[in-house]
């Protein structure tokens, strides 16, 4: 059997994608909408006035970390997300979202709860939104004095990610006990001695200013604590009496397997470029470890009463084992920082 | 089995062109055509689209079904399964 299928092929495109990409590509080939919304749009030469509030540094520029990279593209998104690949992802959690939420609210699921875990909710989980939103001024940080669209554009994505996530939260609060539910987690927030060393030590990072330690301390450490304490192991703990907060809180969990990708290939590929990197990042992660892992405390044992230490410990032993993965060491036990 | 001509034509569109660079990196024994819009890929005896390879790519998650939404046209029988979609004359 023969079938002739073809196309006229008189007609050939004049080039295949952009020239800067086809310098980066090594060829004229077709290029993925990624690479061309990706590589490059941020200029590097140049640049006319120095910031005032900043003389020391061009408006862009690669020193604003201790971190050196050969080429800052190295930091590439795993995921492919460019504006249209993320808007369209996002949309289509949201509206499984507005499922679930709309799911809850209907049966009442989370309006007549137990005292006592009501009460967990409202002051153990709900504050988290004021956490969220250090998140948020940590990625925005990240996307204003980070170099290269590669690395600030997907951080840019993870900035508006965390204020949704923000919004789920402050949702949560308000299908379980309204306005005075939402206002009695910022009071705990504010007050209660299980949030005041974690709003420490966030306050403390806030005020950073190696903007890839803040990736580090935020998206690589405090997340790889928080998310699997309260969306992994919480959750667990939870839906043996009550699934509904899985459901409310299902884009998080999803949400933290995703974006653990972006971080995970970011941060390896930067240790990976020299022992020097490997051993600014290392010192990065493993203070910042040791500051939220006595942080979280209280906020453990808040969640899991007598199994807060148990349960802290494990999500500790999960992130030393994904740090180490990413080929970081802990200083002090070693001074030698190859892969 | 026949070592006779299979093909598989694919859209040029931006989801296809991850499976396009997972067939010619799986299949080394066959040939590419680039046609405006259209590409066609033709070899002797078998063609494999792996879902783990195009996954590889693509960066997310790929369901093998998603192949038909760029398909123009194949020859040969179809073996399909979650994780790979074979195309051979039995």
């Amino acid at each position: 059997m023969q079938i002739d299928i073809r196309t006229d092929s008189s007609v050939s495109p004049i080039r295949q994608t952009f020239a800067h990409i086809a310098r980066r590509l090594g060829a004229d080939k077709p290029a993925t909408r990624y690479q061309e919304a990706m590589f490059d749009l941020q200029p590097v030469t140049s640049f006319h006035y120095r910031p005032l509030w900043q003389p020391q540094y061009e408006l862009y520029d690669a020193r604003r970390t201790r971190v050196v990279m050969q080429d800052w593209y190295a930091l590439k998104d795993p995921r492919q997300y460019f504006y249209g690949a993320y808007v369209n992802a996002r949309a289509r959690q949201q509206d499984a979202m507005e499922k679930n939420f709309e799911f809850v609210e209907k049966r009442g699921l989370l309006g007549a709860l137990p005292a006592d875990v009501r009460d967990v909710l409202i002051t153990g989980v709900v504050p988290l939104r004021h956490l969220e939103w250090a998140a948020n001024m940590n990625n925005a940080a990240i996307t204003a004095y980070g170099f290269g669209s590669a690395i600030t554009q997907a951080a840019m994505f993870h900035t508006m990610d965390r204020l949704g996530i923000a919004q789920y939260l402050t949702r949560l609060g308000l299908v379980i006990g309204d306005k005075e539910a939402v206002e009695q987690a910022k009071t705990a927030w504010m007050e209660d001695m299980t949030w005041q060393p974690l709003r420490h030590a966030s306050e403390d990072l806030l005020v950073r200013d190696d903007w890839f330690e803040l990736h580090v301390a935020q998206n690589l450490v405090l997340d790889g604590l928080v998310y699997p304490l309260v969306y992994q192991q919480f959750d667990r703990y939870r839906s043996a009496t009550n699934p509904a907060f899985s459901l409310v809180t299902d884009f998080m969990a999803v949400w933290y397997a995703e974006s653990t990708r972006w971080v995970d290939a970011t941060v390896k590929t930067a240790a990976q470029e020299s022992p020097e990197n490997a051993a600014v990042i290392a010192g990065f992660a493993f203070e910042w470890l040791d500051r939220f892992t006595h942080a979280l405390r209280p906020l453990s044992l808040r969640l899991f009463g007598s199994d807060g230490e148990a349960e802290l410990a494990s999500a500790v032993d999960a992130l030393n084992k994904r740090l180490s993965g990413l080929g970081l060491t802990r200083q002090s036990e070693s001074g030698d920082h190859h892969e | 089995m026949s070592n006779a001509p299979v093909f598989i034509a694919l859209q040029a569109t931006e989801d296809m062109r991850a499976v396009i660079d997972a067939i010619v990196e799986d299949n080394p024994h066959a040939t590419v055509h680039r046609y405006p819009a259209m590409v066609k890929i033709d070899a002797p005896g078998r063609l494999s689209i792996h879902r783990a390879s195009v996954e590889e790519r693509i960066g997310r998650a790929w369901d093998l079904q998603e192949l038909q939404l760029g398909l123009i046209s194949l020859a040969g029988n179809i073996d399909e399964t979650e994780d790979a979609f074979v195309l051979a004359w039995h």
